[in-house]
């Protein structure tokens, strides 16, 4: 399979903007909740990347924490990108909205909080459920999850 | 004088919501002048299934979601898996995934196009694909034994080869399919009011496209060259010679002319792969309980409807601790509710058509 | 020996009750009633035909076979499905204008078959030879409309509504270029009486002096009896079923029925005024005048069937915008020019 990530030194120019992202070994980038969005506009903006299509969002949850999930494509250079959102706060996980940057952010995100429970701050109004009822309870994707009732 | 909006409810139970889907219209008169797309009446949590399911065990799921072009889902998630574990897939298998992902291609472009011309309102044309759909799923059937959920992908191969009645059946197939192409664009293509309903209607600029993280036809119709085969060429597609049709105004008319032609080039593809296939196994080695190493992984394909990517996560075991299917129909209906504004009631069916959704999918 | 078959059956009954010394005034109502009730006959039987045919030609169109299980080649087909829909329940809701509601499907046979008492099927045959028989069509054929917004309305569902504003808007702009394509004819016969009309084409048929007003007449036929292109009022793929959407069972067949009927009378229209009705062509009198009339009917609800299966549906505004921006003006540009012709062509005195 060809090689699409991004070339070493516009890496090493992301890492000296943005001294606090991580990346790791495939180029998963690890981004604290804080640098999202100006580190997403800057990848967005910046023609050099030109990673203008957000194809893919979601988030997993782990032991101790919740990850949010960005898969970001340029359409002009051909570059993809995974950047990760680690969101620590297990209680109240909350992570900046992409919808300012990106329409299609709007119904991935709304997705991502009806079934994994993630609170997207300054998302426009606030996230309404999508695929499940308004008046479900709780979010399924998460791994304490019961359904209660249904088929025995 | 005084006059005052309505909301219609359009779907879930709608002949041409093309499933249980739901519009809230706000109109006036016949004029949109609101509309909020209400999706998740087929939602079955298939997410949430995987992580109870061994990874083998996922394939079939994913056939329920785009069960209009089943193959192309497994492979989707089966490419997820494979860059996870890192398994290397035998040439044949590679072109096997490629003729049968092509076959399934053209019969998801068919139904679109079929049913297009049923929302648009002539139902003749919609026979007329479904006419030719069954040749396909004819050959689909030779090889997988079913005809609309294959299951048919394998993590590191495919589950059979192809059978020897395939080939003729095929090579018949590549025979006769331009002339039905042109047979519907003498009846729906050309049709003066077909191109009247169509064209200038539901116009997606080239930059809402990308805002909106649309993909498919849906993107290319706006005229942005997209196509994952040939921008990021996955599998063996780097060695076969197509063309990726574009669009140029971005409306009902290009989305749905661009699956015509797509299917030419996917006959193409097919034609080229089959002169190509490689003789050897079908299948890597691979264990028999897969235990991928704790990571993740997100691969992408190009699908009938647009990007259809898997995020797999492992954490060592047998099953998948989290699986993520990024669906393309649900992302391009993301932009519906803005696209119907202004529009008539038939042009708000006539759009929808035009993105080609499939509620198994867009539920998922 | 064909030709005066009907004729000659009305003379005879009317004979016969002569003869048994009926009063000539019952003697004229009785034959009134069976003519009429042969009308009625001859309609729903039709309606059955045509439901058929219209199943067999849509399968020929779409590489289908079409009905082929109930009687021989199908034919059976339509009485099941009428018998099917007889035996339906009829469903009570409680949000419905139950009158207008029940009302509709009762009355919506009545326009069509008023305006077949008048229609001549053949030499001498029509039922009621009326002087103003074309104007009464006109005026007739319009009431349609009102029946249909009725059951719309009375429905109390959105689709329904929207359905019958459609019936409203499309046949009151389309009956328009109707009436004006066939004043042009009534221009050239200076009658209304359709036999008249039929007589004066002895010559030559009015599809050739007036070929403009025969499309027009054709084109806002189609949007009358709501069928694709214009078949808006019912769209299927948008509204579900229109002003029908509530209706099950035999309130249902009746319309269904009626959309036959109507589709019959407005070919068989067009055979009267465009198409010489029961006129042989090329002098083949040996087939009876009303076989001729037949035939040319059928040949019209074929090209309406052909039409309908080929075509997709045109949207409310465009339907619109093409009745009254183009047919309209043409028509009236028809009727200015049939004038003109008129006029030199009595200047000239041949």
């Amino acid at each position: 399979m060809a090689n699409f990530q991004l070339p070493a030194e516009l890496m090493q120019a992301l890492l000296e903007k943005f001294p606090n992202i991580e990346v790791q070994e495939n180029q998963m980038v690890i981004v604290s909740a804080d640098d999202l969005i100006p580190f997403m506009s800057e990848v967005k903006e910046n023609p050099d990347y030109a990673l203008d299509l957000l194809t893919n969002l979601t988030a997993a949850e782990y032991n101790d924490h919740f990850e949010t999930v960005y898969n970001l494509i340029s359409i002009t250079n051909g570059f993809d990108l995974m950047v990760k959102v680690k969101l620590t706060d297990k209680d109240n996980p909350s992570v900046p909205s992409l919808c300012p940057l990106w329409g299609g952010a709007n119904w991935q995100e709304r997705e991502t909080y009806d079934l994994m429970g993630i609170n997207f701050t300054d998302y426009p109004g606030h996230p309404t459920r999508i695929l499940l009822l308004d008046t479900f309870n709780g979010h399924p994707l998460r791994k304490d999850f019961k359904w209660e009732g249904g088929r025995e | 004088m005084k006059t005052q909006t309505y909301t219609l409810n359009l779907g879930p139970q709608h002949p041409s919501t093309h499933g249980v889907f739901q519009i809230v219209l706000e109109l006036d008169g016949e004029t949109v002048v609101k509309a909020t797309p209400v999706p998740g009446y087929l939602h079955r949590g298939i997410e949430k299934l995987a992580e109870a399911r061994t990874y083998a065990q996922v394939i079939p799921y994913t056939d329920r979601m785009d069960y209009m072009a089943g193959m192309l889902m497994n492979w989707g998630y089966v490419a997820a898996v494979e860059k996870l574990m890192g398994i290397e897939v035998p040439e044949r298998a590679e072109y096997i995934r490629v003729i049968v992902g092509e076959l399934s291609r053209i019969a998801s472009h068919l139904i679109a196009t079929g049913a297009y011309a049923g929302d648009i309102g002539g139902l003749t044309g919609f026979i007329y694909t479904f006419r030719d759909r069954e040749d396909i799923l004819d050959m689909l059937e030779m090889i997988s034994g079913s005809r609309m959920t294959f299951s048919y992908f394998r993590i590191g191969g495919v589950a059979e080869d192809f059978p020897a009645e395939f080939f003729p059946a095929v090579k018949k197939f590549i025979e006769k399919f331009p002339s039905c192409c042109d047979e519907y664009d003498g009846l729906i293509t050309g049709n003066e009011i077909f191109q009247v309903r169509t064209k200038k209607v539901g116009v997606i600029t080239p930059e809402a496209a990308i805002n909106y993280s649309l993909s498919g036809p849906v993107l290319r119709g706006s005229g942005i060259n997209y196509d994952m085969r040939k921008a990021r060429p996955y599998s063996v597609y780097d060695r076969f010679d197509f063309e990726v049709p574009l669009g140029c105004n971005g409306d009902c008319f290009d989305r749905y002319r661009i699956r015509i032609l797509e299917m030419r080039q996917s006959l193409r593809i097919v034609e080229q792969a089959l002169e190509q296939l490689p003789e050897g196994p079908i299948m890597a080695k691979v264990p028999k309980v897969l235990k991928p190493p704790a990571g993740d992984a997100y691969a992408e394909i190009e699908s009938s409807k647009g990007l259809f990517g898997a995020y797999v996560v492992s954490d060592g075991s047998p099953k998948p601790y989290r699986v993520h299917f990024r669906r393309p129909s649900f992302i391009n209906l993301g932009y519906l509710g803005k696209l119907c504004e202004g529009w008539k009631i038939a042009d708000v069916i006539a759009i929808l058509g035009s993105i080609d959704i499939v509620l198994g999918e867009v539920d998922c | 020996m064909g030709e005066n078959i009907f004729t000659g059956i009305a003379s005879g009954l009317s004979g016969l009750l002569d003869g048994a010394g009926v009063p000539v005034l019952w003697n004229d109502v009785i034959l009134m009633v069976v003519k009429l009730v042969a009308i009625l006959v001859f309609i729903l039987v039709n309606a059955l035909w045509l439901v058929y045919m219209e199943r067999k030609v849509a399968a020929y169109v779409q590489c289908r076979i079409g009905p082929n299980r109930v009687g021989p080649k199908g034919l059976l087909q339509t009485a099941a499905d009428i018998g099917k829909l007889l035996s339906k329940e009829f469903t009570w809701n409680k949000y419905w204008d139950i009158v207008p509601y029940i009302l509709a499907p009762v009355l919506i046979f009545v326009p069509p078959f008023m305006i077949y008492a008048v229609l001549p099927f053949g030499e001498n045959m029509a039922a009621i030879d009326m002087n103003i028989g074309l104007f009464y069509f006109a005026a007739v054929a319009s009431l349609t409309s009102i029946i249909l917004w009725a059951g719309g309305w009375a429905s109390n569902n959105k689709y329904s509504l929207v359905g019958a504003m459609r019936v409203v808007a499309q046949m009151v702009s389309y009956e328009l270029p109707l009436v004006l394509a066939l004043l042009g004819v009534v221009m050239l016969t200076g009658t209304l009486n359709m036999s008249e009309i039929v007589y004066a084409q002895e010559n030559v048929w009015f599809i050739f002096t007036q070929p403009l007003a025969f499309l027009i007449y054709f084109v806002a036929g189609l949007a009358e009896t709501n069928r694709t292109p214009f078949c808006l009022v019912e769209g299927e793929s948008e509204i579900i079923a229109g002003p029908y959407t509530e209706y099950s069972g035999m309130g249902f067949a009746m319309f269904f029925l009626t959309e036959y009927a109507s589709v019959m009378l407005i070919s068989a229209m067009c055979t009267v005024a465009f198409l010489g009705g029961w006129l042989a062509p090329f002098g083949l009198t040996f087939i009876p005048s009303w076989l001729w009339f037949f035939l040319k009917m059928y040949v019209m609800i074929f090209i309406f069937m052909w039409v309908r299966w080929t075509y997709p549906r045109l949207r409310v505004d465009q339907l619109m915008g093409f009745g009254w921006k183009v047919l309209i003006p043409l028509c009236l540009a028809n009727i200015f020019v049939t004038g003109v012709g008129m006029y030199i062509y009595r200047a000239i005195g041949w």
